[in-house]
């Protein structure tokens, strides 16, 4: 990957890949916007920075693994994997078309450096953890981590809590996993859906090392993930609260922008709004 | 015509028997024995479903997952995707019964060579009643793409089966049934994933069966060659991918098919069959098994008697159907 990315050059870099997300979706004329950009910085602290990985080679033995379980999210991966060279980036463009490697959920199969095929909430934590639970018990590779991306919509489905005991049972401390906490899912918020109260105290329960962090915020995703591997005796959960939409005002926050795709002037809007990231982010708060 | 050795004594009183699910349990161990990539999970129900074999020789390669049979499919597949071969077992209600999406999701469509191991399925389970009796699994398995689907006729059969899936990259169910049932085989016997095979000759109706119903139709084939009727005997351990050569010449042969499977008939190996010879070469087809109902307790064989799948029934059956002249109308 070459020489590591500074902190002003991976928000440029998430940026960057929000702008992918739009036109992409944009292209496609349908897919998840909401969630998408809000885990732009997820994934790109864990594809620039984090994770152990060679594009050029997916399969190498030797690779940190990540598993995206609310696959609906997976244009963002997508971004990430094509900016990281996982493949050309005009690629991006055919995205949910026919006969393109980029299904409208990722599919395993279709497209080198994918490590599982999701769509369907709740499996893909069992995935990571299966995946986890060999690196540590079978394969003696103490170095290697599985990453796993949850929604928080996602931990409705009982699989979720089936896969938390298993992980907590097994100590999986090479599992570090992250719910998208954005509080929104397709029929309103998730408190109003089916609240998920106390969702540290949930998780601790469980047997996880439990990090609540800002989730648009790259420093704070890279010092959690840190902690989740110095912690040798547990699973890691990070919380990461993110904002619905974040980057463009007029999708922020916003329940509608989970499953929609933005028309031309939407995503002509959307881009403009991306292009100033420059002047609201220099070195502020954010640094 | 003949490719299959049966057990010499099968037809003797005191045959030998032996429930399906111990030869996987041992075909399981003698795998790991092979292959080190071979890993184990089970939900709850260890000894019931014979891993217990593979849990005391290997200890280090078995994951119990607790009743939680989503969560068994989706860890297989991680496992899976981490290089290993893992056997996903529970009973056939619960696996693939609770978890058919994510078998399709994580499994199928992921392309991970997972083995899904239902055991205590069909009718023969007994006095757990319905909720137990597992009769929709071939059905809800054999329509995934990519899965392949095997029913071994005894616990020889599965102990081959169970080698022969451990090997072959793919997504599997193998459906096993709790009780004693008679050894139909000898270990000479052959058994390839995909291959059908002739077990008794005969030019008037042919005698389709899966899993241990084999053994019923050959009870039955004597009962009807004392009436006049010479059934031929086809095993077909592998629901899918379907001997199609090897149905459709035993059809085209004696014009007449009877599928036998302890299954729900609609979807399941009869549904199969039905398929491929609506399609290919239209014949005269009856179908035996559960005919869409549910099942209900009680002892195994009463069961067996009740619901027409012995041997002696199935006799009848055929033998009505066999006589039926208002079914031949193959002109074409």
């Amino acid at each position: 990957m070459g020489g590591k990315l500074s902190l002003v050059q991976l928000q440029h870099k998430a940026n960057e890949l929000r702008e992918d997300v739009i036109t992409m979706l944009n292209a496609a004329g349908s897919g998840h916007t909401a969630g998408s950009l809000g885990m732009a910085d997820i994934l790109t602290a864990l594809y620039f920075d984090i994770m152990n990985i060679d594009p050029k080679n997916p399969d190498w033995a030797d690779r940190d693994v990540f598993f995206l379980s609310n696959g609906h999210t997976v244009p963002i991966q997508y971004a990430a994997m094509a900016e990281a060279g996982y493949f050309p980036k005009e690629e991006l463009l055919t995205l949910r078309k026919l006969g393109s490697r980029l299904q409208g959920h990722p599919e395993r199969t279709k497209l080198p450096g994918l490590e599982n095929t999701s769509g369907p909430l709740g499996c893909g934590l069992s995935q990571a953890a299966g995946y986890a639970y060999s690196l540590q018990y079978l394969d003696d590779s103490k170095h290697r981590f599985a990453y796993v991306i949850m929604g928080d919509g996602e931990l409705d489905e009982g699989n979720v809590w089936e896969a938390a005991m298993f992980a907590g049972k097994y100590k999986l401390s090479q599992l570090i996993a992250f719910v998208d906490r954005n509080n929104i899912q397709i029929d309103g918020t998730t408190e109003e859906v089916m609240p998920l109260g106390d969702l540290i105290g949930k998780w601790e329960s469980f047997g996880w090392h439990v990090i609540e962090i800002d989730g648009n915020n790259i420093e704070s995703i890279i010092d959690a993930v840190k902690i989740g591997k110095a912690v040798t005796n547990r699973p890691t959960m990070i919380i990461a609260q993110t904002i619905p939409g974040k980057g463009v005002d007029f999708m922020e926050y916003d329940c509608k922008w989970h499953g929609v795709a933005p028309n031309d002037d939407q995503a002509k809007a959307a881009m403009s709004e991306l292009s100033t990231f420059d002047d609201k982010n220099t070195l502020g708060d954010n640094k | 015509m003949l490719n299959y050795q049966l057990n010499p004594d099968i037809f003797n009183d005191d045959v030998k028997q032996e429930p399906v699910r111990l030869g996987f349990g041992k075909g399981l161990k003698a795998a790991g024995e092979a292959n080190d990539k071979i890993v184990a999970l089970c939900a709850d129900l260890t000894e019931s479903t014979q891993v217990h074999l593979f849990r005391e020789a290997f200890p280090e390669r078995f994951i119990e997952v607790g009743i939680a049979e989503q969560n068994l499919v989706a860890v297989a597949s991680g496992l899976a995707r981490a290089g290993k071969i893992p056997f996903a077992s529970s009973y056939a209600a619960f696996n693939p019964g609770r978890n058919w999406e994510q078998v399709k999701t994580t499994v199928c469509l992921n392309d991970q060579p997972v083995k899904i191991i239902g055991s205590h399925a069909g009718i023969s389970v007994g006095p757990d009643g319905a909720t137990h009796q597992m009769l929709e699994d071939i059905a809800l398995m054999r329509v995934l793409p990519n899965m392949v689907v095997v029913v071994p006729g005894d616990s020889i059969e599965a102990e081959k089966a169970t080698r022969a899936i451990a090997e072959n990259g793919k997504p599997c169910y193998l459906r096993l049934a709790r009780e004693k049932t008679p050894i139909i085989s000898v270990e000479e016997t052959p058994f390839e994933i995909g291959k059908a095979y002739i077990v008794r000759d005969g030019y008037d109706v042919s005698l389709m069966g899966t899993g241990t119903m084999t053994y019923q139709l050959l009870v039955a084939a004597n009962i009807l060659s004392e009436r006049g009727i010479n059934a031929e005997v086809v095993h077909v351990p592998t629901i899918k991918p379907l001997d199609n050569d090897t149905i459709l010449d035993s059809a085209r042969r004696t014009g007449r098919v009877v599928t036998a499977e302890e299954a729900q008939i609609n979807g399941g190996f009869g549904g199969a069959v039905s398929e491929l010879l609506s399609e290919q070469l239209p014949t005269p087809l009856l179908r035996i098994g559960i005919q869409d109902r549910f099942g209900e307790s009680g002892a195994p064989l009463e069961l067996f008697d009740y619901f027409g799948l012995t041997g002696n029934h199935i006799a009848d059956k055929v033998e009505k159907f066999v006589h039926n002249k208002a079914q031949y109308h193959r002109e074409y």
